[in-house]
């Protein structure tokens, strides 16, 4: 007899228990979906999100900081020195007022090697290395990660080292003078010496 | 339509037999193209998802661009393969489910084939489509496929027996095996359907729940014939791979689908016609121009629709039952109460 009762018991939880089911379904049928369509829609990224580094090369000042702060050293600087009377970019001056010493004609990060870990932009002087909100660069090529920054030209990069290296010889010439300016005029007291 | 066709074309002349084989087709591809999509879509909805949103407005396109993948994708026939098993399994599927279409009745002045064993022919030719599931099964040589094949063939061996005896209750009330007929003894306002105990007196009221009870029945066991959730082990994705049409690709893969969609209208549409009137209109001729015999296809394809939805609803509600629950379901519960609701109404037609 007990089992009789179990098995229509176990019918009716059957059928009842299906119905709690399909209540329960048919109420979410008509919930809100939770899905965030995204290239239409996006998130709030949060606050302390990491994403594409960008260098404003108006501020760069080219000390190198960054490159040495680089764990993975995805970042290639190159500088030159700046000849006397020859000013970096339009003003000279960085936004918050450093002097700008040197040309920087090639300033490359490759994000195929970034590890996005943002400490190039904590040693930085003048603010110009910074991450921007873009995180969605996927490229087929590697070749296309490779970011070069430089405003400077090409024509513009050999001006600059031609204008460095006269200036080098000039200077090297002077000091070569002077040298000799200044031997000749430690001789000069020896000869004196010796008479 | 054949009368109108055979003045048109001549008694006998092949088109009156190719023409009539349209509509049926016609419906089945659009209808699988959008119970594919709306599947998707309900699905998605039920777990708070959206689905397909792509292509076309909401996503309604989403199948039609994936019949297009499937077309282009390279037809792939295993090397162990059953060659001529494995090729023919899929279209075996699809006759079956397709022979189950000539007996529908669509409408007063649409149906397929007009004999006079029109449920019984859909009974046992909806059985073909096991028969090209065990090619498949067989054919694939792969054990996932022969599992789900053997499943499928033991379910359908089991349910197809609750299923007979809960529609010739039905038979019984109505007096004859013809579909048309049936539905036309369901004829005026919607308390004359069978659900609600069919054309009569008072007395019919004895008769309803048992009737609650046979249609409760041969919905269970519907859900069991076309393969699907909680019956769905012959497929059953977690546990092996996607069962009889694990290596079919392309085409193939697709004319399955098809056929498991086209079942499942097929089994909705009986349900319709047997319990919930067929293509009569709700209001009967009350109504007159609710009841022309266009209106009489939207009122069948509706009521269709509606137990695919239930269907689909039970799909994304409920888990899979486990093997020996299945036989048990069917050997323990619906067998013998389909068995002692078939003698109560007999024993009620009788009395009547």
């Amino acid at each position: 007899m007990n089992s009789v009762k179990q098995y229509f018991n176990n019918i009716w939880l059957g059928l009842y228990t299906v119905a709690i089911g399909l209540k329960i379904t048919f109420s979410h049928l008509f919930t809100r979906a939770v899905t965030i369509q995204y290239p239409d829609e996006r998130l709030q990224l949060p606050e302390r999100e990491r994403n594409r580094l960008f260098v404003n090369m108006d501020d760069c000042i080219g000390c190198d900081q960054c490159a040495r702060a680089c764990p993975v050293s995805c970042i290639y600087l190159e500088t030159i020195k700046v000849t006397p009377g020859d000013i970096v970019g339009r003003t000279g001056v960085t936004s918050n007022g450093r002097k700008k010493a040197l040309y920087v004609p090639t300033f490359t990060i490759d994000f195929a090697k970034c590890c996005y870990c943002q400490l190039c932009v904590f040693p930085c002087p003048t603010e110009c290395i910074y991450m921007t909100e873009v995180f969605e660069f996927t490229d087929f090529e590697r070749d296309k990660f490779i970011y070069e920054f430089t405003d400077m030209t090409p024509e513009q990069v050999v001006e600059k080292k031609q204008k460095l290296d006269a200036y080098q010889k000039e200077q090297d010439e002077k000091k070569a003078a002077a040298a000799k300016a200044a031997a000749e005029a430690k001789a000069k007291p020896a000869e004196d010496i010796k008479k | 339509m054949l009368q109108f066709l055979q003045n048109i074309f001549g008694q006998g002349s092949i088109w009156v037999y190719i023409i009539m084989t349209l509509p049926p087709l016609v419906f089945m591809i659009i209808f699988a193209l959008a119970a594919v999509w709306l599947e998707r879509k309900v699905s998605a909805h039920m777990q708070d998802r959206l689905g397909p949103m792509r292509t076309g407005y909401h996503g309604w396109l989403q199948t039609v661009a994936d019949i297009t993948k499937l077309l282009q994708k390279e037809d792939i026939i295993p090397v162990a393969a059953d060659k001529k098993l494995y090729i023919l399994a899929p279209y075996v599927v699809f006759i079956g489910s397709f022979a189950a279409y000539s007996c529908i009745p669509f409408s007063s002045q649409y149906i397929g084939s007009t004999i006079s064993l029109g449920l019984f022919f859909i009974v046992a030719v909806s059985s073909f489509v096991t028969v090209g599931i065990m090619m498949a099964g067989w054919g694939s040589n792969n054990k996932y496929s022969l599992f789900g094949a053997m499943r499928s063939v033991a379910q359908i061996v089991s349910y197809e027996i609750p299923t007979v005896f809960v529609i010739l209750s039905i038979v019984v009330l109505a007096g004859s095996i013809n579909l048309q007929e049936i539905v036309q003894a369901q004829s005026g306002w919607f308390w004359n359907w069978y659900i609600f105990g069919g054309p009569g007196g008072w007395s019919k009221i004895i008769l309803i729940p048992f009737i609650l009870v046979s249609f409760l029945i041969y919905y269970v066991t519907s859900l069991a014939e076309t393969n699907r959730t909680p019956f769905d082990i012959p497929e059953a994705e977690s546990e092996l791979v996607a069962g009889y049409h694990t290596e079919y690709t392309g085409m193939r893969f697709a004319f399955f689908f098809l056929s498991e969609y086209a079942n499942m209208f097929a089994v909705s549409a009986i349900a319709a016609t047997l319990f919930f009137g067929g293509w009569q209109s709700p209001f009967g001729d009350a109504i007159p121009f609710l009841n022309t015999p266009w209106m009489q296809v939207f009122w069948f394809i509706a009521k269709g629709m509606v137990f695919i939805f239930i269907q689909m609803w039970l799909r994304w509600t409920l888990p899979r039952l486990r093997v020996d629950q299945l036989m048990y379901v069917s050997w323990k519960v619906l067998i013998p109460f389909s068995f002692v609701n078939l003698l109560i109404v007999s024993l009620f037609v009788m009395l009547r």
